[in-house]
């Protein structure tokens, strides 16, 4: 929900990795994962209790949200036409997948998505790790790239619609293009800041520049990538659901902006929550790649 | 003894790219000229013993670092040679180990995958490299920490993996850059006998930059102190305590290491004392 949208607006700095991040870090008390319950009773039931507590905390937030999203309208704060109850929104979603359109608009959704941000990830880490290694090809790329990261993506839709037509091929393009850019950002500045001490190191110790760049180089860039490509996975559905607004028979922006026109109101909002749903689910995927990748890394040998 | 390292009139030059030229005055005192070069070091003679713990000291910024790089392979001299074993250096080898300040452990593996990587370059099968890397990790008094990531190491604890790394590889020379200047006085103390003890046991020949007097003096055959920007050689003070069954606290008190330490003070004083008014001059040119 907020924390996408919040998250897809940020792209614009991807030199720091730090500032492209998602958002403040998980405290440790109230991370969502569960402390390893030691073997004493006592220590386990700390554990199940921090639990309770780490979910409550996450939760709380969210509830009041719904509690007040249901009495709103019924209060006649807000006008229920415009704003139904969340049951009345929760009942239309159930209804969507029950009669499988839900799961149609999401999987075209999901499919354009995946696809362009799969390409775009295959495309702007080598890119990137070249642009990042060989500075002349820097020098020449930069002003491309100045150019292209301070253009909004969805600006050039109508260009892809003119040059593609409305297809699939437009849309796929159009997130590929998306996702390229903070992809490929971070991946330069990732390459650009590995510690140089290690380079010297390297370089010490006479690696040649294949191993240099498999053993230390690749290792120690893949954090800031990876910010990059949490970025883009953002990315990824915003710029979608927006193309599918424009032109499309099916996919989640189609069906939120046919359902205003038809004015189904409830169907609406149900699109609009199954998109966060996805967001929030991607972006949590991302993350657990993320710190299998990073965290306390297994040793690579050979 | 036989000469492992030897410098035969090593000028190191920097050019100074898209800086403001530093105002200097040549030799005779005339100037300020604008020079569009640095001299980091201005012909250095020096002659490495095999086996010798060699210690360099000097103001900063006066080409500690510089003579390391260039004993290293890491830059070439703008004049005069370098021999290593009496050929001429021409590039990193597996020969020199270098320790540098910060580590430079690679975070994503353990203590013994860091060392193993200083193995990686020399060609061992990889059984014999965990083997290896297993004996110099017993070396530096790390056993059983094997399996540690660098971020769960204390920074005397990573320094030790550092130089259980350059060991492993077996060269022939360790060049150490102020490798215990981040750590605090007592893991330092430690890490300086267990350096000893290596050097003692291992013959390998050692040169070793330092700002700690103390240390210069603990540590070393010979001093060499620089003179501040361009460096060149002031002194080399040799030191000659018996180490032999002594600890370092006893050494501390002997009235030659007081000597020692005092002479050397004094000659980094002036050095000191004249770079910082370089440095004013510099600032207001
Ligand atoms: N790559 C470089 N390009 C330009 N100038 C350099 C370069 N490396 C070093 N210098 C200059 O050469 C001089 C000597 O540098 P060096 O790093 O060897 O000093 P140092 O004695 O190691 O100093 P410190 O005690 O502070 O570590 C300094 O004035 C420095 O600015
Ligand atoms: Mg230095």
């Amino acid at each position: 929900m907020s924390t996408t949208i919040g998250r897809s607006v940020r792209p614009t700095s991807p030199t720091s990795p730090s500032a492209v991040g998602t958002g403040p870090p998980p405290e440790p008390g109230t991370s969502g994962v569960p402390d390893r319950a030691g073997p004493l009773p006592a220590g386990a039931l700390r554990a199940v209790g921090r639990l309770l507590t780490a979910v409550a905390t996450r939760t709380v937030a969210l509830l009041a949200l719904l509690l007040v999203w249901e009495m709103a309208p019924r209060l006649d704060l807000v006008d229920r036409v415009f704003l139904p109850p969340f049951s009345e929104v929760a009942l239309a979603w159930w209804e969507l997948l029950i009669g499988g359109q839900l799961w149609s608009h999401t999987s075209a959704s999901l499919v354009r998505s995946g696809a362009g941000f799969g390409l775009a990830v295959l495309l702007a880490v080598p890119l990137g790790l070249l642009i990042g290694r060989y500075r002349p090809l820097a020098d020449l790329l930069n002003p491309l790239l100045e150019v292209f990261r301070n253009t909004a993506a969805l600006a050039l839709l109508p260009v892809f619609v003119l040059l593609l037509g409305i297809g699939e091929t437009s849309k796929i393009s159009i997130v590929l293009f998306a996702c390229t850019w903070p992809i490929l950002l971070n991946t330069i500045s990732a390459v650009r800041t590995v510690d140089p001490t290690l380079l010297r190191l390297a370089r010490s110790m006479d690696l040649s520049p294949p191993a240099l760049f498999r053993k230390v180089v690749l290792p120690a860039s893949i954090p800031t990538i990876f910010t990059g490509i949490r970025l883009a996975g953002a990315v990824a559905i915003l710029v979608l659901v927006a193309a599918e607004m424009v032109g499309a028979r099916a996919g989640l922006g189609y069906l939120i902006n046919s359902s205003q026109l038809n004015f189904a109101i409830p169907r609406m909002y149900a699109g609009i929550i199954t998109i966060s749903a996805i967001g929030l689910l991607v972006n949590h995927l991302l993350l657990t790649v993320e710190r299998r990748l990073t965290a306390g890394r297994p040793d690579e040998r050979g | 003894m036989t000469a492992r390292i030897e410098l035969r009139g090593v000028t190191k030059r920097f050019a100074l790219r898209g800086r403001r030229p530093l105002r200097t005055r040549d030799a005779r005192g005339r100037g300020p000229r604008p020079d569009h070069t640095v001299t980091a070091l201005d012909t250095v003679d020096l002659t490495v013993a095999d086996g010798e713990f060699l210690v360099v000291v000097g103001p900063s910024g006066c080409g500690k670092s510089t003579l390391l790089d260039l004993v290293g392979g890491l830059t070439t001299p703008t004049e005069g040679e370098i021999l290593l074993n009496g050929a001429p250096v021409t590039g990193p080898g597996t020969d020199r180990g270098i320790v540098f300040q910060q580590y430079a452990l690679l975070p994503w593996r353990t203590a013994l995958g860091n060392i193993e990587f200083g193995l990686e370059t020399t060609g061992l099968p990889r059984r014999e490299r965990a083997a290896r890397a297993r004996d110099h990790l017993d070396l530096v008094g790390l056993t059983g920490f094997g399996d540690r990531h660098p971020h769960e190491l204390s920074g005397g604890m990573k320094q030790r993996v550092a130089i259980a790394r350059s060991l492993a590889a077996g060269p022939d020379v360790l060049l150490m850059d102020e490798p215990f200047a981040a750590l605090d006085a007592q893991t330092r103390e430690g890490l300086q006998e267990e350096l000893l003890r290596i050097h003692r046991r291992t013959g390998r020949t050692i040169v070793f930059i330092t700002h700690g007097i103390d240390e210069a003096v603990l540590l070393g055959d010979r001093v060499v102190v620089l003179t501040h920007r361009p460096g060149r050689i002031k002194e080399i003070v040799p030191v000659e305590l018996d180490r032999e069954g002594t600890d370092a606290a006893s050494l501390r008190s002997d009235p030659e290491f007081t000597r020692l330490t005092h002479r050397i003070r004094e000659l980094l004083h002036d050095e000191v004392a004249l770079a910082r008014a370089r440095e004013r001059e510099e600032l207001a040119a």
